[in-house]
């Protein structure tokens, strides 16, 4: 996966500012009915090739455990990696300008006229898209990472924790973390 | 200018305890800004809450409408501004660690690791979406075409929530 990393980057360069802001904007943009986090891999990982696929979900994981919204942080994360402070800046920016207009706009009409049934019905429709596209997201990636009996029960022990009995994330991370790291901590010997 | 140190002051510390996500501190922020400020009715919380998670972008500009009702639209970019940055200065000093770490064991083993617990939390994250929005037989169908149409071809994601918003639209789902 780090190949295909460097491959991607050999090949665009690192993002300038602003493509920082514009693809996080479309990313941000894209999200209509929800599903950000599946967009953000869409775009940054299979169209633009930022990143591996390995890296952007421990990178995704990362930005989930810190405190503050998990899509703003990642875009931090990302923004930060390519350019420093600023490049984390302009992905912020472009993550969340617009979608503030419009919630601002969406506001405003909301209290104007207490709803907006066209509205909510194309919103249903999406979020069901939104949705799919998320479990397309663990599909996808499932397929790359999910090879050999450990990190398939890994991954059910979390779905299962978190997913189905609703256990907080902290709790599930306390649990099933520490034996990620012990089945993936690099052996002298192995590659 | 009172209003505004309260903003600053409850979305900045928000910012700081939210772990695992936006979503853990909305109770609080339903407490401070309903019952102790009462910039907001139980309500319009309510309401502005479904419109911050259907509208394109982070969940998280929930805090911005609070932000609106409170003081304006200076209010509601200050109390964007006062979730994002002190989370986000964290998650900048832990990127910066993590490139400074770029071939320790540390990061092998967590982006190795990490991989198939990820892709549990996602899954994790459409099993829990796909049971609280208003699915019906009707909602699940469309998803499951949806996600086959996502994970058998390269047809433009967009083109395809697009189609599931006309579908709504029209009535399709009831």
């Amino acid at each position: 996966m780090n190949e295909q990393a460097s491959l991607g980057q050999s090949r665009g360069g690192k993002p300038s500012l602003w493509a920082l802001v514009w693809t996080f904007n479309q990313v941000a943009l894209a999200s209509f009915g929800g599903g950000l986090s599946a967009w953000s891999r869409e775009v940054i990982v299979v169209e633009k090739q930022w990143m591996g696929e390995e890296e952007f979900l421990s990178a995704s994981t990362m930005c989930r455990i810190l405190p503050g919204a998990n899509q703003v942080n990642l875009a931090v994360f990302i923004g930060a990696k390519f350019q420093g402070i600023p490049g984390a800046v302009a992905a912020v920016f472009g993550l969340t300008l617009i979608p503030v207009l419009i919630v601002l706009g969406l506001a405003v009409l909301y209290f104007q006229f207490h709803h907006v049934p066209s509205l909510q019905k194309v919103l249903h429709g999406a979020a069901a898209a939104a949705v799919a596209l998320t479990l397309a997201m663990a599909v996808k990636t499932g397929k790359k990472c999910l090879h050999g009996p450990v990190p398939i029960l890994l991954f059910l022990a979390t779905f299962i924790l978190n997913g189905m009995l609703r256990w907080p994330l902290l709790f599930v991370l306390a649990i099933v973390g520490p034996l990620s790291l012990i089945w993936a901590w690099p052996r002298p010997g192995t590659k | 200018m009172k209003i505004w140190l309260q903003i600053i002051i409850l979305f900045g510390s928000l910012s700081l305890l939210s772990i695992g996500g936006g979503n853990s501190v909305l109770p609080e922020m339903h407490q401070r800004s309903v019952n102790d400020y009462r910039w907001l009715t139980d309500t319009q919380f309510a309401d502005i809450f479904a419109i911050s998670q259907a509208a394109p972008g982070p969940s998280i500009l929930i805090v911005t409408l609070i932000g609106y009702k409170a003081a304006g639209i200076f209010g509601a970019f200050l109390a964007t501004a006062a979730v994002i940055i002190p989370a986000g200065a964290l998650v900048y000093l832990v990127s910066r660690f993590w490139e400074h770490a770029a071939r320790s064991p540390i990061r092998t083993a967590i982006e190795k690791g990490f991989a198939p617990l990820t892709v549990g939390l996602v899954l994790a994250t459409a099993y829990v979406l796909g049971r609280s929005t208003e699915h019906d037989w009707r909602s699940y169908l469309l998803t499951a075409i949806c996600a086959g149409v996502f994970i058998f071809t390269k047809v433009n994601p967009l083109i395809v929530v697009a189609a599931a918003g006309l579908a709504g639209f029209l009535g399709w789902l009831g």
